[in-house]
């Protein structure tokens, strides 16, 4: 007895043309999200290139109103929060990080890698403000140093989730070595855990300086932003995003080139630093702002 | 009973942690203060918020919430338009990012070739490390231009008969703000997914694909019934990035205070009257309210976290328990 297909040919028809379809929608889908990458990266290359001298990174703004001028103070500016920030904040988010890999088998390790995810989750602005209702209004200023706090909070979850997980991945092998020749368990953790995993862990500081590079919403408040060229932490300082926001939401044409060209620096380091990172050390590990 | 606590504290005298020794405590002790301060930094930020919002709150009670009122001069607040521009931001470009993250990641999991999968892969993933402020530069000056001079005409001609796509497409406004909105938290949602998708069993797909099914009806019958719930949480973290996000936002979105009735009107989202007026505070009860604002923002995305994380810590739990 032979079963005969040939009555099923236009169902199966039918559900070839479905599929097909699907496909190629989930290609259109695809072709879609990369558009925008490439128009951005377009963008700032065709306004930003023309606009690069090294006047911007030499020379403090003007007047407002008289083109010319630079970003120095924005650069220098920058440059000390973020390593203020990194100061503060990456022996915390270790300390954190190797505590949770070490004891955050039971409960209250759960609660605490929880509350590390939803802290990743807060917005930036709110952290702005809070530094702001915890710092500048009982200081009465806005100081670099409140900026820096503000930065350090926000790296902190992605420093401690990524030393976390480097430090798991620290070989039980070794441990037990060191512990074994006798070494105390601090020494255990100091000599053989921590420089085993300080790649992956340096790894997690670099993705993480390059998020808090590009945040302008908790300077906002904090760090307030500053016209003229400044290193003293106590006082307002400016920032590479800060002064972006400024110029981009300006009136004058020449501020919305300049805008351009610095968004230009500032993204060719933040992608330079993910390409690096990814080249090194695998898809793991992404940036995320 | 005795001797069995006596041999536990033994026990712990000679092990590998032990209490007594200096090393040993002064590492304890450290590690366990940098844990406290990542507890008392997220309890400092509801505290501090809702000691420098407590004017406000005492002022306005909860009508707070839905009063459209925002007059500094007059001194009378309310964050009614905030939330309602908030929210409806934030849901069309869940929806929209969603919708295509998913097909991407289908794409990249189901169909493309290794060749193709991890460069464009990589570059949806590039996508959120551009700084927020540079997606509001370029959206302000290219895709606000855009959608004023050619994309805003050409929708209002032939969608204008459907309620809210009238209008004058201007540079900013509503619809510039959710197309931004959608793009920044693509990513996300894309990165989430994929691993969701790529997590299903290789045993359901070849189950269903070894009964006939082409690889479509494979995709809606045994793999996104299987990854439903971890899209979901990803869904949801997309839609606290879309909640929290402010320079970009403020940008685009017209700042107007008012609830809007077309899609190319002006708005103002929560985080965007705090970004846009905190520095110029006209009076102290301002602040406060702004500050209320901020504690409300505070509220919204930390239960939208909880949830997002319940969920996707539930489905990873499930996935292991079907794996065994």
């Amino acid at each position: 007895m032979s079963i005969n297909v040939q009555p099923r040919e236009h169902l199966y028809r039918r559900r070839r043309a479905t599929d097909r379809a699907m496909t190629a929608l989930m290609v259109a889908a695809t072709v879609a999200a990369v558009v925008p990458l490439v128009l951005i990266v377009f963008f700032l290359l065709k306004e930003g290139l023309g606009s690069l001298n090294l006047d911007l990174i030499t020379q403090d703004p003007n007047r407002p109103g008289r083109p010319g001028g630079g970003f120095r103070n924005s650069i220098v500016g920058s440059g000390i929060m973020v390593g203020l920030a990194l100061a503060i904040g990456v022996p915390i988010a270790v300390g954190c990080g190797v505590c949770l890999a070490e004891y955050g088998q039971g409960k209250v390790g759960t609660v605490v890698r929880f509350l590390v995810d939803v802290l990743a989750g807060i917005p930036s602005i709110t952290v702005g403000l809070f530094v702001y209702g915890l710092i500048v209004l009982p200081q009465g200023e806005f100081t670099a140093f409140a900026g820096a706090v503000a930065l350090a909070i926000i790296l902190l979850p992605t420093v401690a989730r990524i030393t976390e997980e480097m430090v798991l991945l620290v070989p039980r092998s070794l441990r037990e070595a060191s512990l074994a020749l006798g070494a105390p368990y601090w020494k255990t953790v100091m000599r053989i855990v921590l420089p085993s995993a300080m790649p992956g862990i340096i790894t997690g500081i670099v993705l993480g300086l390059s998020r808090i590079a590009g945040e302008a919403a908790p300077l906002l408040f904090t760090a307030l932003g500053n016209n003229f060229y400044s290193t003293d932490v106590f006082q307002a300082m400016d920032a590479l995003p800060l002064r972006i926001f400024v110029f981009a939401t300006g009136p004058y044409d020449y501020w919305h080139e300049q805008a351009w060209a610095m968004s230009l620096v500032l993204v060719a380091i933040i992608f330079g630093i993910s390409l690096a990172v990814r080249a090194l050390f695998g898809t793991r590990v992404t940036v995320r702002q | 009973m005795t001797s069995e606590t006596l041999m536990r504290s033994r026990r712990r005298r000679m092990g590998l942690r032990n209490p007594y020794r200096p090393g040993d405590w002064t590492l304890n002790v450290l590690m366990a203060a940098a844990a406290v301060v990542v507890i008392l930094t997220i309890a400092g930020l509801f505290v501090v918020l809702t000691k420098t919002a407590w004017p406000s709150i005492r002022e306005f009670g909860l009508p707070f919430i839905w009063e459209t009122t925002w007059d500094p001069p007059k001194k009378e607040f309310g964050a009614g338009a905030f939330i309602v521009g908030t929210v409806i931001t934030s849901v069309v470009a869940l929806v929209a990012a969603t919708t295509v993250a998913v097909l991407v990641a289908l794409y990249l999991v189901e169909v493309a070739p290794g060749w193709i999968g991890r460069p464009v892969s990589y570059m949806v993933e590039l996508l959120a490390a551009i700084p927020s402020v540079v997606y509001g530069l370029w959206g302000v000056f290219v895709l606000g231009v855009f959608i004023r001079d050619q994309m805003g005409p050409v929708m209002v001609d032939y969608l204008g008969w459907i309620p809210f796509f009238d209008g004058t497409p201007l540079i900013t406004g509503l619809f510039s703000a959710v197309v931004i909105l959608s793009i920044m938290i693509l990513p996300t949602v894309m990165a989430v997914s994929r691993d969701v998708i790529a997590a299903v069993p290789r045993s359901q797909r070849e189950g269903i694909l070894a009964l006939g099914a082409t690889r479509w009806e494979m995709i809606r019958l045994s793999v996104l019934p299987y990854a439903r719930s971890g899209i979901l949480g990803a869904a949801i973290l997309g839609l606290a990035r879309a909640v929290g996000e402010t320079l970009a936002v403020t940008l685009v979105i017209g700042n107007r205070v008012a609830i809007p009735h077309t899609i190319f009107d002006g708005a103002y989202t929560m985080s965007s009257v705090i970004a846009n007026q905190f520095a110029e505070v006209e009076n102290d009860m301002h602040r406060a309210a702004l500050m209320e604002v901020a504690l409300l923002l505070l509220g919204i995305t930390f239960l939208i976290n909880v949830g997002a994380r319940l969920l996707i810590w539930r489905v990873t739990r499930g996935q292991r328990a079907v794996v065994e």
